[in-house]
């Protein structure tokens, strides 16, 4: 069953801030609707009474003290960066404002 | 814009408004790493593996905040949920590092409760329950700078970021629509997000500069006809100050009601305000909430606080700002209007304290309302920020009391303390301001006076009293306005022999 088509990828696409070819638009949709068809087996082995599990450890409030503690040294922050400038993260301009 | 046009709005449509408020709390560290909180750090000094979004770090919960969030849950009279889980957020944008936020979406740690606002009306003091939807945990974000374009989005070339804040804890506080303000809309927004700060500082759980962005409110308008149902609403993001929540409701009302009646339609969107001019401008249309793909954080395990936590907690609460400031009202005995100049000004803390160290509630409103808020309009300052303490103001009241000082000389004190001339008696030794009451040297100066201009002296010895103002001026003069005028006037009579 296709459950993925053309127009979520364009959206997807687009959420992401591709530029897809026509031909990227196809080659994604036949693969994630691959993947999705291979996860969707999940759903026939579910039944309905099993509530869907997003922690695997039956476990509740874990929490951390309210006590600063160091971080990274700049300079090693900035040799992870890919561009970095004026102690700053640097990234490609933003053609949209933030979600 | 005028005013008639916004009394044109209501002349044909009833808004709805909605609010979004984050607001940092004042935690010592991030949400989910032992990062400081510390405001006005170097550029990505406060930043690790975890706010950073490395692989293979994993986030672990600040208790602090969830106890702030719960707190706040309960003020604002919401149910604590017994289980409630984190979600991932998903989007792209390089404000966080990690491609998503951590934040709660379907199962909130608090829902369903309300806040009573106050607003001044022609008549008089108008209650209005804001209801709360609910309130969620989530994190900060990081902060971008545009570089060329002028620091604008558009013409942009690139983007700098800073993790500082990224990861902060902050707290969405989200109502329900609020319908059936007519036109007190604008009001009520502004009276609720600083109800919102009042109770936020009462509880202790965040001192709210807003001046450095630690509250930001997304205000949601629409408009309909009455009668009818409601309208397509727009969201207008990142408002940050009390004056702007007022003026960024004012102005989409008259902007969506100028569409509406050019037979427009009302585009669900996200706009801009613009502190400068007050107006909003279109965002992009607004990305659906399943664009973001929420599903629970698989690394956080969920939050359940138990009964005994909740009413743990509970017990910490203070009184809660509105029921104080009914309370002081009653106690100081004054006016609506008084009470709301009192908590307009920011004065109520002030002016408790100083009752509290032992100044009489008149007195206490007297300097705060009246000498001090001059000094800090004059100086474009906020009350608290004046370097004078209520124990400052005990002080020269006693010796008002005493009769070592007159009002006009403590005036003087008051003026030279906020001046950073010294303490009280600093500025009293340096300004010479002490009450001449040594009546020798008074009488000497009557004398003196009363042979300066002895046509006068005649008049008062002749029963004409009200001629006596003269040579009180001439002594007040005399002793540079440091007498007790009255004091000066009854030595002068008993001298020249004439009683009233």
């Amino acid at each position: 069953m296709a459950s993925i088509d053309r127009e979520q990828v364009v959206h997807l696409g687009r959420l992401a801030r591709l530029e897809l070819s026509e031909s990227e638009v196809a080659h994604y949709t036949e693969q994630l609707d691959q993947i999705l068809s291979a996860i969707a087996a999940i759903s026939e082995v579910a039944a309905e009474d099993i509530p869907p599990t997003s922690h695997p450890i039956p476990m509740t409030n874990v929490f951390r003290d309210d006590i600063p503690t160091p971080g990274l040294d700049r300079s090693v922050v900035a040799e992870g960066a890919p561009a970095w400038e004026d102690d700053r993260f640097l990234v490609p301009r933003i053609l949209d404002e933030p979600a | 814009m005028t005013s008639t046009a916004f009394d044109h709005v209501m002349t044909e449509f009833e808004p709805v408004i909605g609010l979004e408020t984050h607001i940092e709390l004042g935690t010592h560290t991030k949400m989910f790493c032992g990062c400081s909180t510390e405001f006005g750090g170097d550029p990505n000094t406060h930043v690790c593996p975890v706010c950073l979004g490395l692989p293979g770090s994993m986030p672990a919960v600040n208790r602090t905040a969830v106890e702030s969030t719960i707190r706040m849950g309960l003020a604002l009279s919401c149910s604590i949920a017994p289980w409630s889980r984190f979600a991932r957020k998903n989007y792209f944008y390089p404000d966080m590092p990690k491609n998503y936020q951590i934040s709660q979406y379907d199962e909130p740690l608090c829902i369903n409760g309300f806040l009573d606002v106050t607003v001044i009306t022609e008549d008089g003091p108008k209650v209005f329950r804001v209801e709360i939807e609910r309130v969620h945990m989530e994190e900060d974000t990081g902060k971008l700078t545009h570089g060329g374009g002028a620091g604008r989005i558009h013409g942009a070339t690139h983007s700098l970021v800073d993790y500082n804040r990224a990861g902060i804890p902050l707290i969405e506080v989200v109502t329900k629509p609020i319908s059936g303000t007519g036109s007190l809309a604008p009001e009520v927004a502004k009276a609720y997000v600083a109800e919102l700060r009042e109770l936020m500082r009462a509880l202790g759980v965040s001192d709210v500069r807003m001046e450095e962005g630690s509250l930001r409110c997304d205000v949601n308008v629409s408009l309909s006809r009455p009668g009818q149902s409601w309208g397509t609403r727009t969201e207008t993001k990142n408002v940050n100050s009390l004056r702007s929540v007022e003026r960024a409701v004012r102005t989409e009302m008259v902007r969506q009601a100028e569409r509406l009646r050019n037979g427009d339609r009302i585009i669900q969107e996200t706009r801009h305000f613009n502190e400068e001019t007050g107006n909003t401008t279109s965002g992009r249309s607004k990305e659906q909430a399943e664009d973001y793909r929420y599903f629970p954080e698989p690394d956080l395990i969920p939050v359940a606080p138990s009964e005994e936590w909740v009413n743990e907690l509970r017990t910490t609460l203070p009184e809660i700002p509105s029921v104080r400031r009914a309370r002081l009202q009653q106690v100081w005995d004054i006016s609506d209007f008084d009470m709301a100049s009192v908590v307009n000004a920011g004065a109520l803390d002030l002016i408790e304290q100083t009752i509290d160290s032992g100044v009489s509630e008149q007195a206490a409103r007297k300097w705060w309302m009246g000498e001090f808020s001059r000094i800090a309009n004059e100086r474009g300052c906020d009350l608290v920020d004046l370097p004078v303490q209520p124990l400052d103001i005990r002080q020269v009241e006693s010796l008002i009391a005493s009769g070592d000082l007159t009002d006009k000389l403590a005036r003087s004190v008051f003026e030279g303390v906020i001046a950073g001339e010294g303490s009280v008696a600093e500025v009293i030794s340096l300004r010479e301001l002490k009450v001449v009451s040594d009546d020798s040297s008074l009488i000497a100066a009557i004398d003196q006076a009363l042979s300066d201009q002895p046509d006068i002296a005649e008049k008062i010895k002749s029963g004409k009293i009200q001629a006596s103002g003269a040579i009180v001026g001439a002594v007040m003069k005399a002793t540079k306005g440091q007498a007790d005028a009255a004091k000066v006037r009854a030595l002068l009579l008993e001298q020249l022999g004439v009683s009233e």
